[in-house]
């Protein structure tokens, strides 16, 4: 990263403007992407901070969960190898919507009831009430880890997109503008430089005639001292006759 | 919207002990596909590692599966790839299980997000 890393451009007026606009566009497009980036980092830190909430009451739902089962067991039996070579259709599912923060797609999970209950006679000789209980409190955890899935999608997308976006942000602001500024300085001092020269070519060419012309005066006063008088000769082409109008 | 909704909806599916397969099974998220695959897979003390592994990879491919849920003890055998899994679908959630005690430091989402808050949050 010197100072000679510029666009390599022919510095002229035009590409002076030409590099104008673009400075101006650069700086506006790094506004705006300065702008999306406080957006979605706003919307992160909504999210972590639901995350964590979401983990801690995961945690709950998931122990209450689990000492529903070991009561449900206690009440029927043992009931594990029943239910694992029963299973049919899923009962809860998922649907997919999509939100959208500052351009960004996230998904956001769903989940719904579909269909009946696999397990609608299970638990019917004892233990019914525990075993409804702990269908329940499962429902919730799904529930509640169905939404913590949305929230930690949510958080893994952003992430990424924030990291690009501060990307591009620091490309612009560290490696764009000053090439363009660089650039811009570039043709700045060429045309300088050109008027320079112009203006040297001028008053060297002002000079020259100068010399020639006192020469030809010596030249002129040498042949009057010489006796030949040149002062009152007509040009050869000046014939001294009026122009003919028709 | 009406395309989304068209739809048929996802699968959660679930990696973890007989307990917490059980539980999530009451709850209904168990399905058999029409090729005898569940979506759900029992780890007791002699499942092979890779055998969790090939399981977690083999529910990440299919498309109608859109939130594994995964002990965290089960998660921790296999961390390497949960850590290489970096799109957003399927999600991948680390539960505690009835055993082991919920870790917030080992969670790979949560150690993605060390630094940006204070460990009191966490508590």
């Amino acid at each position: 990263m010197s100072g000679k890393d510029r666009i390599p451009i022919f510095p002229s007026r035009g590409a002076q403007t030409m590099m104008k606009a673009r400075l101006a566009g650069a700086h506006k497009g790094h506004g705006l992407l300065k702008k999306k980036a406080d957006a979605l980092q706003m919307r992160f830190r909504l999210i972590l901070a639901k995350i964590i909430e979401t983990k801690q009451l995961m945690g709950d739902v998931m122990k209450e969960a689990a000492f529903s089962l070991a009561e449900a067991k206690f009440a029927t039996g043992d009931f594990n190898q029943v239910v694992l070579q029963n299973v049919t259709k899923a009962q809860i599912k998922i649907r997919t919507k999509k939100d959208n923060v500052a351009g960004v797609q996230l998904p956001i999970f769903e989940s719904y009831q579909d269909g009946s209950d696999t397990y609608e006679l299970a638990g019917l000789a004892r233990g019914g009430q525990q075993l409804q209980k702990l269908k329940k409190n499962y429902q919730a955890a799904v529930k509640v880890l169905v939404e913590l899935a949305s929230l930690q999608t949510s958080f893994v997308t952003l992430d990424e997109v924030i990291k690009i976006t501060n990307r591009r942000v620091n490309a612009i602001e560290h490696v764009i503008i000053p090439r363009i500024d660089r650039t811009l300085s570039y043709i700045i001092s060429e045309l300088d430089e050109y008027e320079r020269e112009e203006f040297y070519r001028l008053k060297k060419i002002q000079d020259k005639k100068r010399i020639a012309r006192k020469k030809v005066e010596a030249a002129k006063a040498e042949l009057l001292a010489q006796g030949v008088d040149t002062r009152a000769v007509n040009n050869m082409l000046d014939e001294g006759d009026d122009d003919i109008l028709f | 919207m009406a395309l989304h909704s068209a739809i048929k909806g996802k699968l959660l599916s679930v990696i973890g002990d007989e307990d917490t397969c059980v539980g999530f099974l009451l709850g209904g998220v168990g399905e058999i596909n029409k090729n005898r695959h569940p979506n759900f897979m029992v780890v007791d003390k002699n499942t092979a590692v890779s055998e969790i592994e090939d399981c977690f990879k083999r529910f990440v491919k299919r498309d109608d599966i859109d939130i594994i849920l995964i002990n965290q003890n089960c998660a921790e055998l296999i961390r390497h790839v949960i850590d290489a899994h970096t799109s957003p679908v399927p999600a991948i959630l680390e539960i505690p299980s009835k055993d082991h005690p919920y870790d917030p430091t080992k969670d790979s989402i949560l150690r993605r997000a060390k630094g940006m808050f204070s460990a009191e949050d966490l508590k």
